[in-house]
């Protein structure tokens, strides 16, 4: 049986169908999925997409976060069901408290968008056991909110539980707080990233296709559970 | 109609670059001796009913789960004297 993950599309959401083609690439076979509709339609994992959700009223995510859709994904990622917010994705993720800490206006104030080197930190997760700790890649990066921000315990807390997945390398794009570029929750299953691996799949439109490990780690990861 | 008003800011730790800009930009206009800006958010609600504590405590649950991140804002919840 073939793996399915779904990609939830909310009004406003720009690279579901980038992350689509990144989930088909790693072998598996995506569903789309609507905000409105609380079914699932029996996927193993979930991607939230970048973009502008809700044209990033009130906060980004804050708004999507309470979508029927929402409901379902908080509920099963609370079972272990592995969840990958992109992005805004991430944002949505952080709102719904999924994970700790939140994402603000970029310390620059500018949209960033650039190919960004990061270092694989945890590659433990779900989303990262195709990756080795302390590896380097480089995909895309484009936000105007990516700062990610949460209380010096928060920060211990994540640090001394190997919870930060990823860090800005060279550059940090966005003055995140200890070059945070993406985290995980305490089970592994829910991981935010800022940076787009979804975009980094592909010789033809990627830097690299040094992405592509995300959505196959959590093929393995499904077909091994 | 009653109106209540919710004022969000972000928490006195969180850097606001937003305020910082609005900061700078205000002596080249010659708007001096402002020491410091910060940028929040006021919400106008129209109460349909009575401001009594019902109505005020259900909106200040929800500016605490929807209004406002409370893991890096502040609000306050205020009532507005009515219009005549």
């Amino acid at each position: 049986m073939t793996t399915r993950v779904g990609v939830v599309t909310f009004p406003g959401s720009l690279d579901d169908r980038d992350a689509q083609r990144a989930v088909r690439l790693a072998g598996a076979e995506p569903v789309a999925l609507w905000h409105r509709d609380k079914d699932l339609h029996q996927v193993d994992a979930v991607v939230l997409p970048g973009g502008f959700s809700y044209g990033d009223y009130l906060r980004c995510g804050a708004i999507s976060r309470f979508s029927p859709v929402m409901d379902t994904i908080i509920e099963q990622a609370k079972l272990g069901m592995p969840v990958l917010g992109i992005c805004n994705g991430f944002q949505v993720l952080c709102e719904s408290h999924l994970l700790p800490g939140a994402l603000t206006r970029n310390d620059s104030l500018h949209f960033v968008c650039r190919d960004q080197k990061l270092r694989i930190e945890n590659a433990g997760t779900a989303w990262t056991r195709d990756y080795s700790a302390g590896q380097e890649i480089v995909v895309p990066l484009k936000n105007g909110e990516g700062r990610f921000v949460a209380d010096a315990h928060v920060l211990d807390e994540l640090e001394a539980e190997g919870r930060v997945v990823a860090r800005y390398l060279d550059v940090n794009p966005n003055g995140s707080y200890r070059d945070i570029a993406g985290i995980t929750n305490a089970a592994g299953n829910v991981v935010g990233l800022m940076p787009h691996p979804e975009h980094a799949v592909e010789p033809l439109t990627g830097p690299t296709t040094e992405g592509l490990g995300f959505f196959t780690s959590v093929l393995k990861q499904l077909v091994n559970a | 109609m009653a109106r209540v008003v919710v004022d969000v800011m972000l928490k006195p730790e969180i850097l606001d670059p937003q305020g910082q800009a609005v900061q700078r930009a205000l002596p080249r206009l010659g708007f001096t001796g402002i020491a410091d800006v910060r940028q929040g958010k006021r919400f106008e609600l129209e109460l349909e009913g009575p401001v009594d504590d019902a109505a005020l405590a259900r909106i200040r649950e929800a500016a605490e789960t929807f209004l406002a991140n409370t893991v890096i804002e502040d609000f306050t919840v205020r009532v507005e004297e009515e219009a005549k």
